[in-house]
């Protein structure tokens, strides 16, 4: 397969477009009237500005900048929320990073290469934000590479086949976005504009997981199996990324949410967000002819939502402490990137030291 | 400026002891006819190297027709503590708006 033809430039719609679904149609949250809507509470808070001093500004539903007072366990908590969401971004280069060589086309490929590279951009606009806080990203680095901040578990399971490329954009990328549209609206300044540009991208993503799915529940029934395979083993853990429950047993211990919730970094509860994830994957799995790995799926007349069953927190907890099938895996495959690159870094900071050198010699002799 | 940080302390050493690279905050114009918008900010070796790593971090998707990098620590910026003394003058100061002044209604195009 070549490269489609006639894409339109201007519009990143038609170039990463498919066929297979009415385009017309909102195929994510990032292309739904919440995410326009999120959009536009920024735009009407920034004109609302009159507001001065932390809560006031909370109370009024407006940005906080960087320079503005705040509480210290505001920039904490912020910094390790940014942070641990920069390195989600980086580390999830890895799992669909290790199909690039392997993609079954040169479309393929060349639509995965972008798609990696949007996730390292997407890192990009996250340690950008984070550093506003006060914080270098060398040290985020550190801490990365010494597992003292953590990224999101679901980057710790191994993508066995193809298909799980499918999965990750159908999914992962699907339960990301829906993650990530509430936090356009986050108290934060610099944290919600990096989250605008980042679900405007996140659309792609998705799209181009569902078109992989779609194509291969249409191929032969082995290249169903392995569609059906795939959505077996990310289901659970695309569930698990919502974060523990808000409340039970499971609920996390000395959890954040309510204080996130008051100081307007979260909007939505865990448990609300997982709902409405499954609530707009169902229809999409019943499309592509997948069935759901869980006996307990089935639909509420009386709330109108999907009811699913338990979730495996013991799974949760193991693999966020470490113990997932590429935990080590991904670690150790970021630091060699990382001191491998050394030598690069090296090189040209010594070129721009010299070149700086040479350039004020040059305005004192003038 | 939206998002300008305090002036950096030189640079940060990492755990290898290696130098990292200064910020520098990125500026693109959208379209001609728009003026340049701070989108956020990067770290490069030099200013060069700023403009083609805001190219690929800022404009993957023709986000931008003209690119502008400044090294963080060369913003001077006002301080949000000095908001209100520094912006106060403007707000005595009605007559340079148009509803200031008493015009008769029946007057067309003023």
């Amino acid at each position: 397969m070549t490269l489609s033809t006639g894409a339109r430039l201007s519009d990143t719609e038609g170039m990463y477009g498919n066929d297979v679904v009415d385009p017309t149609e909102a195929l994510n949250a990032s292309e739904t009237p919440e995410f326009d809507e999120a959009v536009a509470a920024g735009s009407a808070a920034e004109a609302r500005d009159g507001a001065s001093g932390f809560d006031a500004l909370i109370a009024a539903d407006l940005r906080v900048e960087p320079r503005d007072e705040m509480p210290d366990a505001y920039r904490k908590t912020l910094i390790r929320q940014i942070a641990q969401h920069a390195h989600s971004e980086i580390i999830g280069m890895q799992p669909e990073g290790n199909w690039i060589t392997r993609a079954p086309s040169l479309r393929r490929k060349a639509i995965l290469i972008a798609k990696v590279q949007d996730e390292a951009g997407h890192g990009m606009y996250l340690y950008s934000a984070a550093e506003t806080l006060g914080i270098d990203r060398a040290e985020l680095l550190d801490m990365l590479h010494d597992g003292k901040q953590k990224y999101s578990s679901i980057f710790n399971y191994p993508t066995l086949t193809w298909a799980d490329c499918g999965a990750i954009g159908w999914l992962v990328d699907g339960a990301a976005i829906m993650n990530q549209v509430p936090l356009c609206r986050c108290s934060y300044g610099p944290y919600a504009r990096a989250m605008i540009r980042v679900c405007k991208e996140e659309s792609f993503h998705q799209r181009q997981g569902f078109e992989i799915l779609w194509n291969l529940v249409r191929g032969t029934a082995e290249q169903k199996a392995m569609a059906q395979d795939a959505a077996n083993r990310w289901w659970w853990p695309a569930l698990m990324m919502f974060g523990p429950p808000d409340t039970g047993e499971a609920a996390a211990p000395g959890g954040h949410t309510e204080q996130s919730m008051a100081w307007g970094i979260k909007r939505f509860s865990n448990d609300d967000l997982r709902q409405k994830f499954v609530d707009m994957m169902v229809p999409q799995a019943q499309r592509l002819g997948l069935t759901l790995p869980d006996p307990d799926l089935r639909f509420n007349e009386e709330t109108g939502h999907w009811d699913f069953g338990p979730i495996d927190w013991d799974e949760f907890w193991r693999v966020l402490r470490g113990d997932g099938a590429c935990n080590a895996e991904r670690i150790e495959h970021r630091v060699a990137a990382h001191e491998q690159g050394a030598w690069v870094r090296e090189a040209a900071t010594a070129y721009a030291d010299k070149h700086e050198g040479a350039r004020r010699h040059e305005e004192s002799a003038a | 400026m939206s998002e300008p940080r305090q002036p950096e302390s030189a640079s940060v050493a990492t755990r290898s002891g290696e130098r990292s690279w200064p910020l520098w905050e990125v500026f693109v114009r959208g379209k001609r006819g728009l003026s340049h918008v701070h989108v956020g900010s990067l770290h490069a070796p030099d200013a060069e190297m700023a403009l083609r790593n805001g190219r690929d971090v800022y404009t993957r998707r023709q986000e931008g027709v003209s690119l502008w990098v400044v090294r963080a620590s060369d913003i001077t910026a006002s301080s949000p503590d000095e908001r209100d003394s520094f912006f106060d003058p403007a707000a005595d100061k009605v007559y340079r708006h148009p509803t200031f002044y008493d015009v008769p209604e029946d007057v067309e195009y003023l």
